[in-house]
């Protein structure tokens, strides 16, 4: 017993803090970048007052929420309200088991990844819709429900946006993804695959609740949505979960259509070597910087849409963009049309 | 292959963990001065009348039921997109006419108003 305990399971937990640990500082300091970022867009400073251009001001920020009352309301049903924020950060943790961070560096280097990913993360509806209904309030219900609705109707056209990934890549291993987007920059997946990875992010900002999308917690309409009724740590705990799942999504758009940890400047003479004693770990963390960086700008910049041009953009926009895509896609798979479905072939011949 | 699994089973476990650590913090270090104004549900200085858990409008049912085909569909798709190459013109075709059922399905959806929201 003992001997599993220190062969199996220490290793693994002390891996998973090397990467629970970094990811809820790096939602700390996301938190601090929107404020920087949209404060300098909006021609404002932002935070400067705690620290050294205010960045100790997140760890002041969970600090104060830490001490602040968790209030139950009276109507509410206590064990669903505390179920739901450990639902909601659960999955979003949970998720980030099979990410590869490197060539080899994955904790969990299972085939069913991407499969994975898909699973756990439509968990995190359940925090939501559990948060709304367990609060008996009724910003909180109204909240919950525009949410569930909304978070679902993504997930179709994301999922069908993965399944261009999975038919050009031929793998659901993470890792295998990345490593099928070899040689050069214009193997990367956003090239072939341009519409499913536009309708993918989107849909990643829509499946997230943030801006424009986050009908779910407009504050000019419900307040604050679901999670009303919240204070203290057990709001927190939703904050925490809601950034984890932005840097998840940006990571994963990183990976299956920016080419994960490859450098941009493989297959170019010059460059290539030039850079090639950068860890593809920074490589991965600078586009998924990007992405996040996208994401508060979307904030900053777009206004939120009505929740029936959310339901329309979901429906009959993005899905029937997907399909049509899908055929392409596949089609040029199946008879090795264009520059970018034939390798897969010829690697098959090659090696059978 | 299925020890590759034991890892998945920790982080569950310890995400779990990271959502239950901080709830009991925030309930060992916050204060406690329970009222019933504050623990009333909050409508903006209202009192809140009924009970929040009222009638909804029926199209997020539509929508949960329109999702379960869609995801399904998802479902099928993923295996079939793995072992593209193999099953080659054959398994396309075969695709093909399933998702031709499925556009006619959801064309009828489409022109029955099953996605208005006015």
């Amino acid at each position: 017993m003992i001997d599993m305990f220190l062969q199996d399971i220490l290793p693994n937990v002390l891996k998973i803090l090397l990467i629970v640990v970094p990811l809820m500082l790096s939602v700390a300091y996301l938190t601090y970048a929107e404020r920087k970022v949209i404060g300098y867009i909006q021609v404002r400073i932002g935070p400067n007052r705690v620290g050294l251009w205010g960045l100790l001001q997140p760890i002041a920020d969970a600090l104060k929420l830490l001490l602040k009352e968790v209030i139950f309301p009276a109507k509410s049903n206590l064990y669903l309200f505390l179920v739901a924020p450990v639902l909601a950060i659960g999955p979003a943790l949970a998720a980030w088991a099979v990410m590869p961070f490197d060539d080899g560096m994955v904790l969990a280097n299972i085939d069913a990844g991407l499969l994975y990913i898909l699973a756990i993360t439509s968990m995190s509806v359940y925090g939501v819709v559990i948060a709304g209904w367990a609060s008996n309030s009724r910003y909180a219900f109204l909240g919950a429900l525009r949410s569930a609705a909304q978070v679902v109707s993504y997930e179709i056209a994301m999922g069908f946006a993965l399944v261009g990934v999975l038919i050009a890549a031929g793998s659901l291993n993470l890792g295998e993804i990345v490593l099928a987007q070899q040689g050069g920059f214009w193997h990367w997946y956003f090239i072939p695959l341009f519409p499913l990875f536009i309708v993918y992010f989107i849909s990643g900002v829509a499946e997230t609740n943030r801006a424009p999308f986050d009908i779910a917690e407009g504050e000019s309409e419900i307040v604050a949505g679901f999670h009303v009724e919240y204070s203290g740590m057990a709001f927190a705990i939703f904050f925490l979960a809601e950034y984890a799942d932005m840097i998840l999504i940006s990571m994963l758009a990183a990976t299956l259509f920016m080419g994960g940890w490859l450098s941009p400047f493989d297959g170019i003479p010059v460059l290539e070597s030039f850079f090639s004693w950068v860890p593809g770990l920074v490589w991965l963390l600078g586009k998924t910087a990007i992405f996040l960086f996208l994401y508060l700008w979307f904030r900053a910049t777009f206004p939120r849409y009505r929740y029936d041009q959310i339901m329309r953009l979901g429906w009959k926009v993005f899905i029937p963009v997907t399909l049509v895509w899908l055929v392409i896609v596949s089609t040029a798979q199946v008879f090795d049309i264009g520059p970018w479905f034939t390798e897969s072939a010829v690697i098959t011949a090659g090696g059978g | 292959m299925l020890e590759n699994y034991l890892p998945i089973l920790l982080f569950i476990i310890i995400g779990i963990g990271f959502g239950v650590l901080p709830l009991l913090a925030g309930f060992v270090l916050g204060p406690r001065h329970p009222d019933s104004e504050k623990r009333s549900a909050y409508e903006c200085g209202f009192e809140p009348f009924e009970d929040a858990h009222m009638k909804f409008d029926v199209r997020y049912y539509l929508v949960a039921i329109l999702f379960i085909i869609f995801d399904l569909e998802i479902a099928f798709l993923f295996p079939w997109a793995i072992v593209l190459d193999e099953i080659g013109v054959f398994g396309l075709l075969a695709m093909f006419l399933f998702l031709g059922i499925l556009v006619v399905g959801f064309i009828y959806e489409w022109k029955k108003g099953a996605l208005e929201w006015e």
